[in-house]
């Protein structure tokens, strides 16, 4: 949660150096100017890894958005209770083996209700991708508008900006989004996971982001847009800015396996997203009183979300390795 | 250096403040009735009522802040007369569904919370840095690739779900481990100590995979130095190069990470200690979320960011003494 040591390492790791590439971005503090966007892609084209994660990626997207497709043809809303499914005499245990997949549950139901597995996985994915993009949307736009203001202005917005990050940093954030969580109403959980998430996660972006606008404020081009009379919201949105964005790509990749876990783990807690609407980590949270008798309940909702956790780390990780190569490293 | 540490020890008790105080606003101004909030779900109307009471919640804001901030340090009795309650310093508040201050809830499942977390810090020290260790020092190896892999995949897969596949192939299809039972240590070191295989090892996991690619990320990071290479140079033999000149300066930032993560392991094992059903303070908290017994969750907020505050100066005290680098400049 970070939720699990998974969710704060994942973010923390970000800033902390990783095996390929022995320093982060901010490390490089824009050595060099990134190259195009088409070399990334031609050296991240030949790593299995990379495109095996990009791949898996995808597919969770689009079966995101076709959710209401893949169900009609499946048969099963994720609402719908099958009763001929579970074996009331064995306590709501599905009928079959593999927890009742076959043809008429491609992924088993659920012991005791009989819901459909696959339809409430392809609509939990649209929770958990919805939410974990909206936050990194959302932190990208809070980390690289605040870095931006801290490095490029100094004086006291660095200050005030800079305590703020320290302040957060230091807080107890996995435990005081539950809190958060916990005492809020429960309407509308989706929007507040984003906010809550959000509201802790900038800072880690922000640092780097600041960290490089300040070194890139000191080099010639820069003066030379100041000297040519260029406005201060020119100079960060048109001179600093497009420096940034192989930093800004790279970190946001990173963070979104963490805020994925994160949203699983507060809703594995009880305080994410609100029944009866699906979420991976509420479906492996169901499963555990059932994990010694059906283990297919919590593998199927389990291994969709540690693949989609570990498509991001891979891609981000090796998308970093990338642009670091080619900043020179 | 006195100076330093004042300075430290005065922003740890600012953030601790601002902790207390955004924790009381979102659980005293954000609510719409605290008092019936607080009370659960199965309540009386007349319990609601001593709650308010007891409480001084028709009082403004900054009286009742006050009053909670000077009850952590002097202890406070709530409510007047029959309904009084009494709640000794430090008191974190009072559970009125379980009729206990939260502080005493704490103490009693302090022990059983800290053996998880000495257990599982020991246990991914351990492996981080060995594992950081042999992959720097067999960089491009096949070794360093397949732990480079390793850590990838341990870092991704979430707690409660390796929790699950354990428990199931360990105990359940396998056998190797009995299934958890309550036992003092004193009855049966054996089966105490089997309880806690899991949780450590599931604790440890993603805390041991960020450690192996800090460690490896810096070694290698050193064995660049000039100075490191100044000392091969001069004929020292490798096994002293690493001994005298490379390991402290590339695991020293190593013990800033540890102090911080083993402070704020309470929010991981609150996952961790759910899922086993090790009855510490962060099954306690989850317990209370699920019966919205907020005084609970709000006792444990306020401990959590104690101890990473407290985590926080003792990394700086511990830094003076390890870096001489941080001692000129200080």
């Amino acid at each position: 949660m970070t939720s699990s040591p998974t969710d704060l390492t994942a973010a923390r790791a970000v800033g902390s150096g990783t095996g390929d590439t022995a320093e982060a971005p901010a490390a490089s503090a824009a050595g060099a100017l990134p190259a195009g966007a088409g070399g990334t892609w031609q050296a991240l084209r030949h790593d299995v890894g990379a495109m095996l994660g990009l791949g898996y990626i995808v597919l969770v997207t689009l079966v995101a958005i076709f959710a209401p497709v893949l169900t009609s043809i499946s048969g099963w809303t994720p609402y719908e209770f099958d009763q001929t499914a579970i074996d009331p005499d064995l306590g709501g245990m599905p009928i079959g083996p593999w927890g009742g997949m076959g043809a008429e549950h491609w992924f088993g139901v659920e012991p005791g209700s009989g819901r459909d597995i696959f339809a409430r996985i392809v609509y939990g994915a649209r929770v958990s991708m919805s939410i974990a993009l909206s936050a990194t949307l959302l932190t990208t736009v809070l980390g690289v508008s605040l870095g931006l203001l801290a490095g490029y202005f100094g004086g006291r917005v660095d200050v005030v900006i800079s305590r703020v990050m320290d302040f957060l940093m230091a807080f107890p954030a996995l435990i005081f989004m539950i809190a958060v969580l916990s005492a809020l109403p429960a309407s509308n959980r989706s929007a507040l996971l984003v906010v809550v998430i959000s509201a802790f996660g900038w800072p880690y972006l922000a640092r780097i982001v600041r960290g490089q606008t300040m070194s890139l404020a000191q080099r010639e081009f820069v003066e030379a847009a100041r000297a040519a009379g260029a406005s201060g919201t020119r100079i960060v949105f048109r001179e600093i800015l497009p420096n940034l964005r192989s930093t800004i790509i790279v970190m946001s990749t990173l963070a979104v396996p963490g805020y994925i876990g994160t949203e699983a783990g507060l809703s594995f807690l009880g305080v994410g997203v609100v029944p009866p609407a699906p979420s991976w980590g509420q479906m492996i949270a169901a499963s555990v009183k059932w994990y010694a008798v059906d283990p297919a309940y919590f593998v199927v909702p389990g291994v969709c979300l540690f693949l989609l956790v570990l498509s991001f780390t891979v891609l981000g990780d090796r998308l970093r390795a990338v642009v670091d190569a080619q900043e020179g490293r | 250096m006195p100076r330093f540490l004042l300075t430290r020890i005065m922003s740890g008790l600012m953030v601790l403040l601002l902790v207390c105080l955004f924790t009381y606003l979102v659980f005293f101004a954000l609510s719409p009735d605290p008092a019936v909030q607080i009370c659960g779900k199965s309540c009386t109307p007349e319990l609601i009522d001593q709650i308010r009471g007891n409480l001084g919640l028709d009082q403004p804001f900054w009286t009742q802040f006050f009053l909670f901030v000077v009850g952590i340090f002097a202890g406070r009795t709530y409510g007047d007369g029959a309904g009084a309650v009494d709640c000794a310093a430090p008191c974190l508040g009072y559970s009125f569904q379980s009729s206990q201050a939260v502080w005493d809830m704490i103490v009693q499942r302090l022990p059983v919370s800290a053996t998880v977390a000495v257990g599982a810090a020991v246990l991914w020290l351990l492996a981080g840095l060995a594992g950081g260790l042999l992959s720097a020092v067999k960089e491009g190896s096949f070794l360093d690739r397949f732990t480079t892999g390793l850590t990838l995949t341990s870092m991704s897969i979430p707690n409660y779900v390796l929790a699950l596949v354990l428990q199931y192939v360990l105990v359940v299809q396998l056998q190797w481990l009995p299934f958890p039972q309550a036992v003092a240590f004193a009855d049966d070191p054996v089966q105490w100590f089997l309880n806690f295989v899991m949780p450590w090892m599931v604790l440890a996991i993603g805390y041991a995979a960020a450690y192996t690619r800090l460690t490896r990320a810096n070694v290698l990071d050193v064995l660049r130095e000039n100075y490191v290479r100044t000392a091969a140079a001069k004929g020292l033999p490798q096994s002293l190069v690493w001994r005298r000149h490379a390991l402290r300066p590339a695991l020293t930032p190593i013990v800033t990470i540890f102090g911080m993560d083993f402070a704020g392991l309470l929010g991981g094992a609150l996952i961790t200690e759910t899922v086993f059903g090790i009855n510490g303070v962060g099954k306690m908290a989850a317990d209370s979320i699920a019966r919205n017994d907020q005084p609970v969750i709000m006792g444990v907020t306020l401990l959590a960011g104690f101890l990473v505050v407290v985590g926080n100066l003792v990394v700086d005290v511990v830094y003076t003494a390890i870096d001489p680098r941080v001692r000129v400049n200080a």
